[in-house]
């Protein structure tokens, strides 16, 4: 089909706007009744308005109560949970143990004051040569070269010894996250009702905020990196058991009908078969999981794992910017160093599995392991002589020094005025109206239109779950705070999509821009948000308008990426044919192209929504008053039942936005004629 | 063995005992478990010195000590198991509930007073008395053009006053309407935002008027005074008749609360010298006031300034720990 047949068959579809289907007619209904409510106002109908009161759960005591039973008395018999939640945390203690020892404090006889270091730590050259070793190994010279800028930066801006201690919960959560996403996935994907009881579960794990279940996992885990170590794992583990089941559900019937055919079984099948076969995919998984982890980073400071994110922390309370800044970027050049390495890795993983190796001597065999085995001892045994190979030295480090706090002061003392007009005329001109008009609405009347849309989009399925999620945060009394949190998040993704998408409609074209633009958008999504936060205090005070640019810093990235990726999928005949008909190049964007990266585009805004919902209980901390508040507060308080619920509110709203703008993307995708995405 | 030679041996059990004992008296009495004692470490630079002066000093006496860095109210979770064991700095002010929750559950022990007071109150840096020259009285805010030199063009013309965290309390909302000022309370989500909201007003010489809390780094570094306001009363919050406003409570200023230690209620058997010396540890205001400074504004490292301390001040210490 080519364009001009297209626009020919869109302009009736333009027309038929106007008729009255039975769709059309029930949405028409519904709004006017909405309307109709909202009009008449509270005096009329004050329970549209307002939950009734013995309509209302009382779901925080209920979790509060829950979780003590949990903590206090469930028992399996032998022993209580506590007992075995502590028996996990000190078997997660024993490798992380080790991993610190190794990287920051050397091994020790002793505990507390009194111990003697019996073997110092791998000292900070055999670390930059040992990783780029690895980088060299498993991509080259420019690789080697990329690992070990990354990690000369830390070591330069005296950021070693907390890179070390984050390295090591890093070291640690990730290989129990990946292994236990790819456990749960497998047994997703072979027994079906594990497949549907997790995935709500998934759900839930990827979008109640972290510092919902902070408290509990401290009572259940006890207090200390552990802990933390196992809030990581829980964040970041949903990622690789979904692409998982997506993986194991990709590899072609031929290699499992050979598996079959050889003989193999069940066991054999999965582990040498479908696994080697879905490497690739796997790794991706594992890619989410290192950078979800490097998120925790902060969070993880916040209950006792130190490192990196504890200094952004302490250095923002001291208001030293610079500090701040370095510190954030140290985790930024851990997060890019990792993220190289794991995709260089399974790269080669996959690309090896056909070599045959002849019988060579054990030095031969494995010369990477004994170069790095040698580099080892040797630095070790010269640093005992030489401090500066065993620790990086005071007197190299470098720093920013003032220069940061300065830029802001500069900002700040000549366009403070221009900056605060700007603001207030988005302030009181579109935010605050936007949020009076939402806090307004009856919440009967707003349950019922999504699921009405929830209808409309994917069947009474659908309708169902978006409507009962709605409700149930109407009767657990969060909805003002709901309502808030909806506004912040809406104005945020509006104005990412405002500026992402003509970001990526600019750079689609010009690889070497989009190389640059991903730089940075990579870097804004492991900078932590601490960092631009204070700074944006300084320049636009506390307050709504400077939570929602640090969640647009944070959440433009798929944006932006998602337009480049549906702009380029977008077949070239169809836009040969839009030149031929004689499109401008305005309408060769509009007309076509856009139009038909529209469904991608729409994924895109879905994980911008998800990432805006979770960056809420940061903007909490700047003051905003919505559901990242309530969990914040319940957090201070260890309030255990109020972080939960409202937790799951926040919860609610992101799986009614993702299962609705998923299920329009499907229903765009089927009317432009595209093929279903095996990913989506 | 005969009876002489078990004697002897007697004697000599008792002559090395005492040579023990003498050898101990000397230095300190021996600590009574080489478990490590867990401090915990938060992210406020006071905290830090107080917490490692009470560590360096039970190092002092030969305890263990181990630094654990943990939240502020999370720790309690930990205090109330024994996974952590001592905390320097639990503010009556904003730490008030959460120590009375823990304490009440018998885990955790109130050690008594460190000798700091929290001062918590209205705020302004100096250059805003020309545009409103009754204060420090509070009764100068109360007049319009004051208030409105502190507007901003949402709150206007209402002053607009920048609260601590919701979770710090406070009653800056019922203060406003009790004492009727023309104000309007916007509240800071942490610490750290509410001081960058000064740097930033004091780098313009820009008019604010915050919550500002000591000992800080902030009054040592900014020129500026407190707002006095009718004197805090316990009749005051509780009883709505007393004060300028007959109708209402909260018409007077905040309370100045001493900031407390406390411990896990365990560490009085297993560490009773430890136990005590905590209790002992005694910091007055200025005396952290300047220490903080010494760190947070002239870039000293913080072991530095706690050893400086230690060792000028060992009359002090000792005896807490004798």
């Amino acid at each position: 089909m080519n364009t001009a047949d297209r626009s020919m068959t869109m302009e009736p579809a333009g027309m038929a706007w106007l008729r009255l289907t039975p769709l059309r007619l029930v949405w028409l209904v519904a709004l006017l009744a909405v309307t109709a409510v909202w009009i008449a106002g509270k005096n009329v109908f004050p329970w549209a308005f307002t939950v009734p009161r013995e309509m209302r759960l009382p779901a925080k005591t209920l979790v509060g109560d829950a979780m003590d039973w949990l903590v206090e008395e469930a028992n399996f018999g032998l022993f209580t949970f506590v007992e075995f939640t502590r028996f996990v945390s000190r078997l997660v203690e024993i490798p992380y143990q080790f991993a610190l020892s190794l990287l920051s404090t050397g091994f020790l006889q002793g505990q507390g004051s009194d111990a003697v270091q019996i073997l110092p730590p791998v000292s900070w050259i055999a670390v930059i040569a040992v990783l780029s070793l690895l980088g060299f190994y498993a991509g080259g010279r420019r690789l080697a070269l990329l690992v070990a800028c990354c990690f000369g930066f830390i070591a330069a801006f005296g950021q070693w010894e907390n890179a070390m201690v984050t390295l090591a919960s890093i070291l640690i959560a990730v290989p129990l996250g990946a292994a236990g996403g790819l456990l749960m996935g497998i047994a997703a994907w072979r027994w079906r009702a594990v497949d549907i009881a997790l995935r709500p579960l998934l759900d839930l794990m990827q979008t109640v905020p972290v510092f919902a279940y902070l408290v509990p996992i401290l009572f259940l885990f006890g207090f200390g990196p552990t802990a933390a170590i196992i809030a990581t794992i829980i964040y970041a583990m949903p990622p690789m058991t979904r692409i998982t089941v997506l993986a194991l559900r990709g590899v072609p019937p031929e290699v499992t009908d050979l598996g079959n055919m050889v003989g193999c079984t069940r066991r054999q099948l999965i582990w040498r078969v479908m696994v080697p076969t879905s490497m690739q995919s796997l790794m991706v998984g594992v890619n989410q999981v290192i950078m979800l982890s490097l998120n925790m980073v902060i969070i993880a400071s916040m209950i006792g794992a130190g490192g990196l994110g504890y200094e952004v922390l302490a250095a923002l309370r001291r208001l030293d910017i610079g500090a701040g800044i370095e510190a954030g970027l140290a985790i930024v050049a851990l997060a890019i160093a990792l993220d190289r390495l794991s995709q260089a890795l399974a790269r080669r993983a996959t690309a090896q599995h056909h070599v045959t190796q002849a019988p060579k001597s054990l030095l031969a065999a494995h010369p990477y392991t004994a170069a790095a085995v040698l580099l080892v001892i040797a630095t070790g045994i010269i640093g005992l002589a030489v401090p500066a190979i065993q620790a990086f030295p005071e007197s190299w480090q470098a720093s920013t020094g003032n220069f940061w706090n300065e830029v802001v002061k500069w900002i700040n003392v000549n366009y403070f005025d221009q900056l605060e007009a700007l603001k207030n005329a988005l302030l009181l001109n579109v935010m605050i109206p936007f949020k009076r008009f939402l806090l307004g609405l009856p919440w009967v009347g707003v349950v019922g239109l999504v699921a009405l849309a929830g209808w409309s989009l994917g069947g009474w399925r659908l309708a169902l779950l978006t409507g009962v999620l709605a409700l149930l945060i109407a009767v657990t009394g969060q909805w003002a705070k709901a309502m808030v949190t909806v506004y912040l998040c809406g104005a945020s993704v509006v104005l990412a999509c405002l500026i992402g998408m003509p970001i990526g409609m600019v750079t689609a074209g010009h690889p070497r821009l989009w190389r640059l633009v991903e730089a940075v958008i990579d870097t804004l999504q492991t900078l932590p948000s601490f960092v631009y936060l204070m700074p944006a205090v300084m320049l636009f005070r506390v307050g709504d308008f400077t939570a929602m640019l640090a969640v647009v810093a944070y959440a433009i990235s798929p944006v932006i990426r998602y337009t480049v990726l549906g702009l380029q999928r977008v077949p070239d005949n169809l836009i040969e044919a839009g030149k031929a008909s004689g499109c401008t190049n305005w309408q060769l964007m509009t007309k076509v192209r856009l139009k038909l990266a529209l469904p991608e585009i729409m994924l895109g805004i879905n994980q911008t929504v998800m990432l805006a919902l979770s960056m809420l209980v940061i903007t909490a901390l700047v003051g905003t008053r919505d559901l990242g508040q309530e969990v914040y507060i319940a957090l201070t308080k260890a309030d255990t039942g109020r972080g939960i619920v409202a937790g799951l509110a926040v919860a609610f709203i992101a799986i009614i936005a993702d299962r609705l703008i998923t299920a329009g993307s499907r229903r765009l995708r089927a009317r432009l004629g595209l093929q279903e995405e095996a990913g989506a | 063995m005969s009876i002489k030679a078990m004697a002897k041996a007697a004697g000599l059990v008792s002559a090395l005992a005492l040579t023990t004992a003498l050898t101990a008296g000397t230095a300190w009495a021996e600590p009574e478990s080489k478990d490590p004692i867990k401090l915990t470490l938060h992210d406020w630079t006071g905290q830090l010195i107080t917490t490692q002066i009470m560590g360096e000093v039970l190092k002092k006496a030969g305890y263990n000590i181990e630094y654990v860095q943990a939240d502020y109210i999370a720790q309690f979770a930990g205090l109330k198991t024994g996974d952590l064991h001592v905390a320097m700095e639990i503010w009556e002010t904003t730490g008030r509930d959460a120590m009375d929750e823990a304490t009440a559950t018998g885990n955790v022990e109130n050690l008594g007073e460190t000798g700091m007071q929290a001062i918590e109150e209205w705020w302004y840096p100096s250059y805003m008395k020309e545009k409103c020259p009754g204060l420090p009285n509070w009764e100068a805010l109360k007049d319009e053009a004051c208030a409105e030199a502190f507007s901003t063009a949402e709150t206007a013309p209402n002053g607009r006053y920048l609260g601590g965290p919701v979770t710090w309390g406070g009653y800056d909302d019922e203060r406003v309407e009790a004492l009727e000022l023309p104000f309007e309370v916007v509240h800071a989500g942490t610490d750290a935002a509410l001081f960058a909201e000064l740097e930033s007003a004091y780098q313009r010489q820009a008019p604010i008027m915050l919550w500002v809390y000591a000992p800080h780094w902030a009054p040592a570094k900014y020129e500026g005074e407190w707002v006095e306001f009718p004197a805090y009363t316990k009749e005051c919050y509780e009883d709505a008749s007393w004060g300028s406003n007959p109708d209402a409570q909260y018409d007077c200023g905040k309370p100045r609360g001493p900031i407390w230690k406390v411990a896990w209620s365990g560490v009085k058997e297993k560490w009773p010298g430890a136990h005590k010396a905590i209790q002992a540890f005694n910091v007055g205001n200025d005396e952290m006031g300047s220490m903080i400074t010494e760190v947070d504004l002239n870039g000293k490292k913080l072991e530095d300034v706690v050893a400086d301390w230690i060792s000028s001040n060992e009359g002090r210490w000792s005896g807490w720990i004798n």
